[in-house]
């Protein structure tokens, strides 16, 4: 069943924040891979795109469904993970090893509105 | 030597067995590709010595023309007539066997709406031909017209639109159209309009034919993709509307969009049954609400054939509706179409359908029998610019629409009659809740309650051998079932979703229920067996990833072989 990684915060969308300094890595959880199966797209803004915490800011297409990606903070993207473009499926293999975006934190208060890992479990139940 | 079949699908023929569906009883499995039947220098066709050639490529400029000879299969007539015969017998319908494909409606459809749409005075017409030399195929036209308004409870009907998605288009574009000229009256019933706030009733600024504010489309989270992407197509902005746990609108959460830019609010999208077959409680709390913002309620129709005769979207206040004759009305699905959406619209809406619209010019026929109706085409020509597609060019689709499907759909409303039209929607629901009710002891049901036209379950009750609904689907395919749809809504992890329709009988139903159970039994006592299903189809588990990521779509064999 899913993993939980503590020290993140996370969103009732299931994707996280690993707060680094001023920057958060932006991905979705175990739990979120689990629910999507095989993921065989992943729609990525650009680098200098403004995201806004409860916003839509890309897409995640596995052979079920295809699910918008929430932003659970505001902030301006400084990386993407590139590797996703031709490897989606390393979201399946490590969901919390693969973080989608970067952001350069632009509100970091917005972090107090996520969950820690065990209210995180609890809203998964 | 061969470079490339398509490596992600296996096309060893398998050993037939017995289905229970109705499906693949003494069926042959057939996996040829017609690629492999070719043999070079053959010919299934042989042209006389002095053919003229003098049309030859020669004539087309260079860069259009090929450098080498297409790769294609080289085969004798027999050859060809065999292979496409056998591939047909591959193909599943529901003149096959069950086929509960949720949200589908996959009822039968009627032999005799495929003998009144052959008759050669309807399939022999011309679009263009003198209204005058086809009244008989207008009336048919209009009285469709005239009986989709009437079992939808709305005033006017358009039957140009093609297909669902595409009346889903068409009824945005009347909504922007409506809106886009303002200042105009409310339509007839959404009284509640009148009473709104000043500034929700006012033109927006730029008067008539001008851009709108209102750019929002209130979708539920629960709702058919289609919904979004026809408002996101209509250049309209989607905006989530949450559901409760039971699946059902999440009433104070569309009250606090509302309060938050109501003024913006184009319309809300809605089925009824929602997509999870469940009659929403509160259907006429909603309308009032979006009306009393000044929005338009649109209702998705694919869901009608739980209401049928039932009960009206006109009369749950829906202001702007489509049909899908090809569920509702009984008309073939097709592969991808052809398909009909009529669009209708409550009263004071009309203006802005889009045309050819036929039109009664005299009253029906009197008493003694000598006054004919008269039926002419109303292209639009005068159409006022609010129109969709503005005033001479405001149709959506070709001519009429598709005139063969409207045939059956009215040879259909003709065979049911009045009385008989009301017996659709009750039996659909009875044949969805006997098989929840039967199932949910091996079927985790999420949601407790009368479902509608179908039902939905979240996969197995007993996970606990990995048996996926994805498993359980491909495993009906060995019993010669058509599998329900799956994944579908979103809401749930595991969704199963199955509408009988009200098409099969106590039998047909029961034996699948069964089926349903042994594969529940062989997902605790033989789960491989079921997690590599199917093994009597002719091309076995595919793989999902491999094809969506890098599809092979075209056959390549080197021509030295």
């Amino acid at each position: 069943m899913a993993n939980f990684e503590s020290g993140l915060y996370y969103s009732e969308s299931h994707e996280y924040v690993r707060v680094e300094g001023e920057f958060g890595y932006i991905g979705i959880s175990d739990y979120a891979q689990h629910a999507l199966g095989n993921v065989v797209y992943v729609d990525m803004p650009e680098v200098d795109d403004e995201v806004t915490a409860g916003e839509e800011f890309g897409a995640v297409e596995s052979v079920k469904a295809a699910s918008d990606l929430i932003a659970p903070v505001s902030g301006t993207v400084v990386e993407i993970n590139e590797a996703l473009e031709d490897e989606p499926e390393l979201l399946n293999k490590d969901a919390f090893g693969n973080w989608i975006i970067k952001v350069q934190l632009s509100d970091p208060s917005e972090l107090d509105n996520l969950m820690d890992v065990e209210a995180y479990k609890k809203h998964c139940e | 030597m061969e470079q490339n079949t398509n490596s992600q699908i296996q096309t060893t023929p398998r050993p037939a067995r017995e289905g229970q569906g109705g499906g693949s009883v003494g069926r042959r499995l057939y996996g040829n590709l017609i690629f492999e039947l070719s043999k070079k220098g053959r010919k299934g066709y042989s042209l006389p010595q002095d053919y003229d050639r003098s049309h030859s490529t020669s004539e087309l400029p260079e860069a259009l023309r090929r450098k080498e000879a297409a790769r294609l299969p080289e085969c004798d007539e027999l050859t060809v007539v065999r292979h496409y015969t056998n591939l047909s017998h591959n193909n599943f319908g529901v003149n096959d066997g069950f086929y509960p494909l949720g949200s589908c409606t996959m009822k039968y459809n009627p032999v005799i709406n495929e003998e009144i749409a052959a008759m050669k005075a309807f399939a022999g017409l011309h679009p263009l031909q003198p209204a005058e030399t086809c009244q008989g195929a207008l009336e048919v036209y209009y009285n469709l017209q005239q009986s989709l308004a009437e079992l939808a409870g709305l005033s006017e009907f358009t039957l140009n639109p093609c297909a669902g998605a595409h009346g889903e288009l068409t009824g945005l574009m009347v909504i922007r159209a409506y809106h886009e000229a303002a200042p105009h009256s409310a339509p007839e019933g959404a009284t509640d309009v009148k009473s709104a706030d000043s500034k929700t009733t006012e033109a927006p600024s730029g008067a008539v034919g001008g851009a709108s504010s209102r750019t929002k489309v209130l979708i539920p989270d629960s709702a058919h993709g289609t919904n979004p992407a026809s408002a996101a197509v209509c250049g309209l902005e989607v905006v989530e509307v949450k559901s409760l746990a039971d699946g059902t609108v999440d009433v104070d959460h569309l009250r606090q969009l509302l309060d938050e830019m109501g003024d913006q609010v184009a319309a809300m999208m809605m089925t009824n049954p929602n997509t999870l077959g469940i009659f929403e409680p509160h259907v006429l709390e909603i309308t009032e609400m979006v009306h009393k913002a000044g929005g338009l309620m649109y209702y998705d129709g694919a869901n009608l054939n739980a209401l049928l005769g039932e009960c009206r979207p006109g009369d749950m206040g829906f202001d702007v509706m489509h049909i899908n004759l090809h569920k509702t009305f009984s008309t073939p699905h097709g592969g991808g179409g052809p398909g009909s959406g009529p669009v209708g619209v409550r009263k004071g809406l009309e203006q802005f359908l889009p045309y050819p619209r036929v039109k009664m010019e005299a009253p029906l026929s009197s008493p003694e029998g000598d006054t004919a109706p008269a039926f002419s085409i109303d292209w639009g020509k005068e159409a006022p610019s609010g129109a969709v597609g503005g005033a001479g060019t405001s149709s959506v689709g070709s001519f009429f629409g598709n005139y063969g499907v409207m045939l059956k759909a009215y040879a259909y409303i003709l065979s049911l009659g009045r009385e008989n039209v009301k017996m659709v929607g009750p039996l659909a629901t009875l044949n969805a809740n006997y098989i929840k009710e039967r199932l949910r002891d091996d079927y985790l049901l999420p949601i407790e309650g009368l479902c509608k036209h179908e039902c939905v379950f979240d996969g197995l009750v007993d996970k606990s051998t990995g048996v996926t609904t994805m498993d359980v689907a491909k495993r009906l395919l060995d019993y010669g079932y058509h599998a329900p749809t799956i994944y579908f809504p979103l809401l749930f992890h595991e969704s199963l979703m199955i509408e009988p329709t009200e098409n099969e009988s106590k039998e047909t139903i029961d034996a699948f229920i069964d089926v349903m159970h042994k594969i529940a039994a062989e997902a605790k006592s033989d789960p491989e067996l079921v997690k590599s299903a199917p093994h009597n189809t002719p091309i076995g588990r595919v793989d999902d990833v491999l094809a969506a990521k890098q599809p092979v779509t075209t056959y390549w064999k080197s021509i030295e072989a």
